[in-house]
């Protein structure tokens, strides 16, 4: 990272170098990199801080809340909190089809944002200038206003009356897999508009020679996709893939509009507390019990910890590729 | 795409084809999950719903659902309007905070790596179901506002105070409304900081790609670094300014925790009234994309393009 950056800014550091034997120039910059290094520190702090609090919440007792004396470390360390969160969320049910949801999203998502970028970056065809402009529309529009159109499309699911004439009665596809696949193979999922456009900014950056050879030598235009342009995007197919692994694994829209039925980790954390004191109440036959805010905040920042965990494992992987593939593809070039 | 066999096409015909084919998914789509809903969501907010075990049937109102909105409803006017200047205070913080932290990530200093994994984790961690749990939780908030607290009556740190800021600027005699936003921004830090993960890559993408060599010729032209930032950085990222600004405002109206969202959801489907509720996107679509309007067109006139 930091060599392409020294070498894309020669001038800078070059020009620095010049003035370097004036005091006072050494003095300016020695006092810049205290301040910008007390900066870069303060705002790490700040977003990290909400993490040190849920993770420190997370292993204390519930009395350690209304101790005045504890801050951060717990006096009562116990692992009480992920007993109860694990049991009440069913983690490894919603795990599993989170995870199988994700990956199946992802997936279909990285394929067809791939093909569909790789069309718009290299191709030329008739109105393609405003299909382009529909890509950013996708964008544009909130989920909302289609919302339920949609739904009623998947409760009532049918592809030109075939369906209804050999069932009798249309397809019920809520709570499966399915429209998370038909919207994801054709670029409508989650943020798909924003993936088309990180494809699209990379092949238009990838230099044409090697394609023309490749078409010289005879190879068609989808073996030339895939055996010489798909090599060089993969940087930028993990990027996209850990964007749309992410963002479909913390999705509350999509997963509480389509699987009101099937258990994924949004729908359990969100429904955690009143889960938990729902089946408190049924311990004292029926009595309503409210949980106290402070436990029920605890709750939520276990659940919260639980669920970020797994992609937090990813990002530490996956992190050197996101920030430098961004950065590299012209992105930002029209 | 049937093609007549005796006439051959020409080599552009054919890449045009193939264009075709790798975008076809995304036709598909555009005309099924996309266009089509959109109409549907028109008519049906100028129906009533009714969800049977067959379908659905609808019943026409024609305006009452948007005098509903407009008329009856207490709340959706209030709410809307609460959403639309939460977003004209935060866009602009969190552009500006974008361009600061890209700039500062841009310098080489000593852990700039871990630096970024961490400004980019906001991206990753505060997302969807993450940051819906964390606004509706006490501790998290309670901590945070103690937090604000804890970091500005520090010793060091005491001239930051939120408080003390407003009697210095009050001081100054500077606009009241403009002093009332500036200490606010320091009390929304967290949230400004948080919003702004991808926007600091998109400015970061950019920084990357000015060429050196304006620098090296501003530099033997004498240019101080404020000259060089006004001069040179500034208009050759102000495409992106405009990019981020547009990404911001969609990003603060579609965001889980905007409460206009929350409306039309349980308008839906703890009310079941689907027709009001369409409706009520379409009001709120429509304000979205003026808002989208002005913001372009004020922007886009001063952005400087290198062609």
């Amino acid at each position: 990272m930091s060599s392409v950056a020294m070498e894309r800014q020669p001038a800078v550091t070059r020009g620095k170098a010049r003035y370097s034997y004036f005091p006072l120039y050494r003095l300016r910059q020695l006092s810049w990199s205290v301040v910008r290094t007390i900066l870069v520190m303060g705002i790490c702090f700040v977003i990290l801080y909400p993490l040190i609090v849920k993770f420190s919440v997370s292993i204390m007792d519930e009395m350690d809340l209304y101790d005045m004396t504890v801050r951060y470390v717990p006096k009562h360390f116990t692992l009480k909190n992920y007993e109860t969160v694990w049991e009440y969320m069913r983690y490894p049910e919603a795990f599993m089809n989170s995870l199988k949801l994700s990956l199946l999203t992802s997936i279909t998502q990285l394929i067809s944002c791939t093909l569909i970028g790789y069309g718009f970056a290299r191709f030329n065809f008739p109105l393609k200038n405003l299909l382009f402009g529909l890509v950013i529309a996708i964008l544009v529009v909130p989920p909302q206003t289609i919302m339920i159109p949609l739904f009623l499309r998947f409760r009532f699911f049918d592809v030109f009356g075939i369906i209804s004439a050999l069932r009798g009665e249309t397809l019920n596809l809520l709570s499966t897999y399915w429209p998370f696949v038909f919207m994801s193979a054709t670029g409508m999922g989650l943020k798909n508009g924003l993936y088309i456009y990180i494809m699209r900014q990379h092949f238009r950056g990838a230099p044409k020679d090697l394609e023309e050879a490749a078409y010289i030598d005879g190879a068609g235009p989808f073996k030339t996709f895939y055996r010489i342009m798909l090599p060089g995007a993969i940087p930028m197919m993990v990027t996209v893939f850990l964007f749309s692994f992410v963002w479909q694994w913390t999705d509350t829209f999509y997963s509480s509009l389509f699987l009101q039925k099937l258990w994924v980790l949004p729908t359990a954390l969100s429904s955690l507390v009143p889960n938990v004191s729902k089946s408190y109440s049924a311990e004292q036959l029926g009595m309503m019990v409210y949980l106290s805010p402070a436990y029920a905040s605890m709750l939520n920042n276990t659940g919260s910890i639980l669920v970020v965990i797994p992609l937090a494992v990813i990002y530490i992987f996956a992190q050197r590729y996101f920030v430098e593939s961004i950065e590299r593809s012209g992105l930002t070039g029209m | 795409m049937k093609v007549k066999p005796k006439r051959r096409l020409t080599l552009e015909g054919k890449k045009a084809i193939t264009g075709y084919i790798f975008i076809s998914p995304f036709l598909i789509g555009l005309a099924v999950f996309f266009v089509y809903p959109l109409v549907q969501s028109i008519i049906f907010s100028f129906n009533d719903l009714e969800v049977t075990t067959t379908g659905y049937k609808l019943n026409y109102v024609g305006l009452g659902n948007y005098r509903r909105a407009f008329l009856v409803d207490p709340n959706f006017r209030r709410v809307v309007v609460e959403a639309v200047t939460q977003m004209i205070t935060d866009v602009p913080l969190i552009v500006i905070f974008s361009f600061f932290a890209a700039t500062l990530l841009n310098q080489e200093f000593k852990g700039r790596a871990l630096a970024r994994a961490i400004f980019f984790l906001p991206v990753i961690l505060t997302s969807g179901v993450i940051i819906a749990i964390e606004n509706s939780d006490m501790l998290i908030s309670m901590a945070r506002s103690s937090f604000e607290e804890e970091a500005t009556t520090g010793a060091v740190a005491s001239v930051v105070q939120a408080l003390e800021l407003r009697r210095l600027l009050m001081q100054s005699r500077m606009d009241p409304r403009f002093i009332g936003y500036i200490t606010g921004a320091i009390d929304n830090i967290y949230e400004v900081i948080t919003a702004s993960g991808v926007q600091i890559l998109v400015f970061l993408a950019g920084l990357q790609t000015i060429s050196p060599s304006l620098y090296e010729a501003a530099i033997v032209e004498g240019a101080t670094g404020w000259e060089k930032f006004w001069k040179i950085t500034f208009p050759m990222i102000s495409p992106l300014i405009l990019v981020n600004v547009v990404y911001s405002i969609i990003d603060s109206f579609t965001r889980p925790t905007n409460q206009v969202m929350q409306m039309i959801m349980d308008a839906a489907f703890k009310e079941s009234s689907y027709g009001y509720s369409s409706a009520i996107a379409w009001v709120y679509f429509v304000t979205v994309m003026l808002i989208l309007g002005v913001a372009v067109g004020i922007i886009s006139k001063r952005v400087f393009y290198q062609e």
